[in-house]
């Protein structure tokens, strides 16, 4: 077995795929951070009405969806940790 | 029908003059009418790519300003019959054009010619808002690095919003040696990323500066990059043309170079 492939660094030419990929998301939202921080609020306000929730973990997203990631359509994703179904 | 492309890319200095120049000689010298529109106000350099510079008279702005007919600025190519080259002005700036105003001086050129291909400039304010007004399609160049990719990636929303009816991608200065250590990304990673179809790969190849020294476009010749081009022009007619393998052809001829280093 090759020690060195477990070991090995990341190749430049993966560095910068990954870099690439994770810069484009943000780029082809056209959403300010103070806008998404502003929904990201509401949205917990809202559902915090019904269940306790960990507003200071949730996360929220917005992603491209679509056959080849150049598709139309965007959807919002929220990852929201519940602390309490019973309010 | 004619056809009227756009050469664009965001970031500066990726080969979009080098690609107008060999794009619009290949076009011409498979028989096509042609006419190419430097689009950079106040930096031409299309001109000096064809070798064409000493023959301005009139220029873009003067034909757009109605110093002189559409006729009187184009300057017949040196090479091809069917080759012109609309110049830009050298000592105007952006502002001295509108969308509007090209939109209509290409409407004009289309009845002429079969395809208009117009070289734009740097950047996406109002001289790429220009240039990008009166083409149906594009062609985004980009090298295979961070930073081309990022603006590629830009330009490319901006055009599907504009619902542009082919955007195709140009791969430049690709560098299989430096693919093959994994130090640079592969053609199909960038087109992975960027998501639109790939209408050629142009390896890195010294003879590109050879022939911009020259005023020569390579296209059609036996060199990489002048190969490289002319797959780009017959596909941009519609043909079905395989990629080359210049991996393949590259480690071929190390092989070759290998045997009679042997003896």
């Amino acid at each position: 077995m090759d020690l060195g492939r477990i070991f090995r660094k990341k190749s430049s030419r993966e560095i910068a795929k990954d870099r690439l990929k994770i810069l484009l998301i943000s780029d082809r939202v056209n959403c300010s951070p103070e806008m998404m921080e502003m929904i990201k609020m509401d949205i917990a306000k809202v559902i915090s009405k019904y269940m306790k929730i960990d507003a200071q973990s949730m996360e929220i997203q917005i992603t491209k969806t679509g056959v080849k990631g150049r598709g139309k359509t965007q959807s919002l994703y929220a990852s929201i940790p519940i602390l309490d179904l019973n309010k | 029908m004619s056809e009227v492309i756009v050469v664009t890319s965001g970031k500066g200095g990726v080969g979009k003059t080098t690609t107008s120049a060999n794009v619009g000689t290949g076009l011409a010298a498979m028989g096509k009418k042609v006419v190419l529109i430097d689009t950079d106000i106040g930096l031409r350099n299309l001109d000096v790519v064809m070798g064409l510079e000493n023959r301005i008279v009139y220029n873009l702005v003067d034909v757009i300003e109605g110093k002189c007919r559409v006729k009187q600025a184009l300057i017949k190519d040196k090479r091809h019959q069917s080759l012109y080259l609309m110049p830009s002005a050298q000592t105007k700036d952006k502002s001295a054009v509108s969308p509007q105003q090209m939109v209509k001086m290409v409407q004009q050129l289309k009845e002429q010619f079969d395809y208009i291909i117009l070289d734009c400039p740097a950047g996406i304010e109002q001289g790429f808002q220009n240039a990008i007004a009166g083409a149906d399609r594009a062609l985004v160049v980009t090298t295979p690095e961070v930073s081309a990719i990022r603006d590629a990636d830009r330009i490319i929303g901006l055009l599907e919003a504009k619902e542009f009816k082919q955007i195709d991608l140009i791969i430049n200065r690709l560098r299989y040696d430096m693919v093959k250590r994994g130090e640079m990304m592969t053609a199909a990673d960038v087109v992975d990323i960027l998501s639109i179809p790939l209408i050629g790969i142009v390896p890195d190849d010294e003879n590109v500066v050879i022939a911009t020294n020259q005023g020569e476009p390579l296209v059609g010749g036996s060199t990489m990059a002048g190969r490289a081009y002319q797959n780009i022009c017959q596909r941009v007619l519609g043909e079905d043309i395989p990629f080359i393998d210049f991996e393949k052809t590259i480690s071929f001829w190390t092989r070759v170079t290998g045997i009679f280093h042997k003896n």
